[in-house]
């Protein structure tokens, strides 16, 4: 009966026009100004953004109750998972800096975009098939009303990693953990391989192991943006710059045996625009550290590891920025359409795009490169990263290298997985960074664990106890049974 | 409020064919009205659209609520739901015998449906044309049922793409593979050739080779006559 009202209501509005336009001068446009005197009463009243100096609309707001620093695919994904878990609508307040909105030195979009389940580590492979489930549901996770749905482009054509007659028994133990986790792998003899890879040059193969399912590659760009839109359409608040320092509190304490020990509250973070000397002090009760391969120098600022070495207070964040080259190149007689990402004995990699016959690839270097620009070394593929491809699939005797990329890797020089979890001394600072080229493929798991730990206090999906910084004093490593 | 009671009276006034015209609906919807005679209509149109807007529904509901499975055993024939959607009785008295085929079509099967596909060790022949939640994911879910499968149909299916169609190499007895009508693969002729070269003892249907190839145009023979012409 309203709608009826207000559609005939509407039909008569179209029919007779307004009073000022019967005069021939301009209209008096009334509901624009209506609307402005509303923006400012608005922006007047308390908690909005109006400052009587100056125009403060592109600066960040001055309170937020989570400051997220790093708008990669982590800090997203923690945005996501904490307006996700939220116990009331609009309970939290996240800002998420993000010092570059072109991504142009972003691990994620650098990224082959590779997910796997061949961990030897239970955690590794419970975050990785969380993962896979989530990109299968994409759509239903990251709905946004009237947005198209996201297209991944997964290839699920699954991880083929080959072992020596060395580390067969170290993949063998590794495939039985991965198997009691849930995830769908095999493995293979050389004559299975050369059965089903008739590509595959298998001397020197004692053993190899596929995956069948949930894992392949897939575009970190529409994953990236699918959190951001979905995340911006939750409420978070973007803002673009850099997080120059932490200021906090401290609270002398003594433990229950009598050691002295000073707890610090980050209470505020100041926010440095681009290309300016102007900043923003944000009120904050939580930061995350999710910087990335930057994650390192954003925990300096706080203060972590400055202090005598061999106490906790003097107890680095070991995550440095290191750069690892991705080559495409052309070979037109090469593995079909089949060919899964094949991890050679030697470490490097390989793996189709596309249908026109181009591939991916590369090497973990043993002599790392100087992190300080993203230049790519040509000399550094023909010198070590083709011999051991041609040598094992001969087709790639013939290739043309067609460009290539390079990117950081966030990685962690004490065991190369991530760091999750609050730091002990520095209560509200929660990391969600170091996982050393895997992050990608962690980031939907790793974001519901932080998120669990901000809002409950404790990881409650997965376990990632293990995860915590405090292993970095203790000197528990959780490291990968490496396959040699 | 009184509209919603009226409507009701009104839709069922429609359908057993009781009306006393135009007049006499427009009369009961207002009974106080006095209705001029030009506005009678759009006012009884304007009254009764979301009656017909939920009849509308209610017949695309019924449609779609009709899921098409069909299912053969082994050395019986095709056994299908009856018009009400419900499968006979004898079903039941079969639960040793092997399901040989099964005819999803147009169903809204998806990953998690198929995990109840899997549990069927002698399926030879599975058809899912026009299943429009059957992705990538589903395809590469299917494995498990490589030492039987030997037909398989993806005609129509919206999300299939040349990245599903590629896993489909651990289906190794397939024989014959049908994937014509595939909007989401981006190049049909190349899909269907690196397809062939993948499971070479399968036939594929549905994707022609030269299918998105621009012919050439036809060499001109006067050209060569004239060469003054540039």
């Amino acid at each position: 009966m309203l709608r009826r009202a207000l559609r005939l209501g509407g039909g008569r509005g179209l029919v007779t026009r307004g009073p000022g336009s019967r005069g021939g001068g301009s209209t008096p446009d009334w509901d624009g100004k209506v609307s402005e005197i509303k923006k400012k009463i608005q922006s007047i009243l308390p908690g909005g953004a109006w400052n009587p100096l100056y125009d403060t609309s592109h600066l960040p707001p001055e309170h937020s109750d989570v400051v997220i620093v790093g708008g990669g695919v982590l800090g997203l994904s923690v945005a996501y998972w904490l307006k996700k878990l939220e116990k009331r609508r609009g309970a939290i307040r996240v800002l998420v800096v993000e010092r570059d909105h072109t991504y142009s030195q972003a691990s994620t979009v650098l990224s082959i975009g590779g997910i796997h389940q061949q961990f030897s580590v239970p955690e590794n492979i419970q975050l990785s098939l969380f993962s896979a489930s989530f990109l299968r549901n994409i759509n239903e996770y990251l709905a946004v009303v009237d947005a198209p749905p996201l297209d991944l482009q997964f290839n699920p054509l699954g991880y083929l990693l080959l072992a020596s007659e060395k580390g067969a028994a170290t993949m063998e133990s590794n495939v039985r953990v991965q198997r009691q986790e849930g995830a769908k792998v095999c493995l293979m003899s050389p004559e299975q391989l050369r059965n089903k890879f008739p590509w595959i040059n298998t001397e020197g193969v004692a053993l190899a192991s596929y995956g069948m399912e949930n894992e392949g590659w897939f575009d970190p760009w529409c994953l990236l943006q699918g959190l951001r839109r979905k995340v911006q359409s939750m409420g978070v608040l973007f803002c673009q710059g850099e997080v120059t320092r932490f200021v906090s509190s401290s609270n002398h304490m003594k433990t229950t045996s009598g050691t002295e020990v000073t707890l610090k509250r980050i209470y505020e973070v100041h926010v440095k625009m681009d290309h300016s000397l102007e900043y923003q002090p944000v009120e904050c009760a939580i930061v995350i550290n999710a910087a990335g391969a930057w994650s390192g120098q954003v925990a300096e600022l706080a203060g972590i590891g400055k202090g005598p070495p061999g106490t906790l207070q003097g107890t680095r964040l070991p995550v440095e920025p290191r750069k690892r080259y991705v080559y495409l190149w052309h070979c037109p007689q090469g593995p079909g359409l089949e060919a899964p990402l094949v991890t050679d004995i030697s470490g490097a990699y390989f793996r189709r795009e596309g249908l026109g016959n181009n591939y991916l690839g590369g090497l973990s270097p043993e002599e790392e490169p100087d992190p300080g620009n993203l230049e790519v070394d040509y000399g550094f593929f023909q010198d070590k990263v083709w011999p051991p491809l041609a040598q094992r699939v001969p087709a790639f005797e013939t290739l043309k290298v067609r460009s290539a990329w390079a990117g950081y890797n966030d990685y962690n020089t004490f065991d190369q997985n991530g760091v999750v979890g609050p730091h002990p001394l520095v209560v509200n600072m929660y990391f969600a960074a170091g996982f050393s080229g895997h992050g990608l493929q962690q980031a939907p798991g790793v974001g519901r664990a932080v998120a669990e730990m901000v809002l409950e206090g404790h990881f409650q999906t997965i376990d990632l106890s293990p995860f915590l910084f405090s292993r970095f004093y203790l000197g528990e490593k959780i490291q990968e049974q490496v396959i040699i | 409020m009184a509209a919603p009671r009226t409507s009701l009276r009104l839709v069922a006034a429609i359908w057993s064919g009781s009306t006393r015209g135009i007049h006499g609906l427009g009369g009961a919807a207002a009974p106080e009205g006095s209705q001029k005679k030009g506005k009678t209509l759009l006012q009884f149109l304007s009254d009764h659209f979301y009656d017909v807007e939920f009849l509308r529904e209610y017949l695309l509901q019924r449609q779609m609520l009709k899921v098409h499975q069909e299912n053969r055993f082994q050395n019986k024939e095709w056994i299908r739901p009856d018009e009400r959607g419900r499968f006979p009785l004898e079903f039941s008295e079969f639960p040793g015998v092997p399901v040989e085929a099964v005819d999803a079509s147009g169903c809204a099967i998806n990953y998690d449906g198929l995990d109840n596909v899997l549990l069927l060790k002698e399926l030879r022949s599975l058809s899912l044309r026009r299943c429009p939640n059957v992705d990538d994911w589903c395809l590469s879910h299917l494995h498990p049922l490589a030492n039987s499968l030997q037909e398989l149909s993806l005609a129509g299916c919206p999300h299939v793409s040349e990245r599903g169609l590629a896993c489909l190499h651990h289906l190794q007895n397939l024989r014959r593979l049908d994937i014509s009508d595939l909007p989401a693969v981006s190049n049909p002729g190349l899909t269907r050739i690196l397809v062939e070269e993948m499971l070479p003892n399968c036939e594929v249907v549905g994707a022609d080779w030269a299918q998105g190839l621009n012919s050439e145009p036809e060499e001109q023979p006067q050209d060569r006559a004239s060469p003054v012409h540039v």
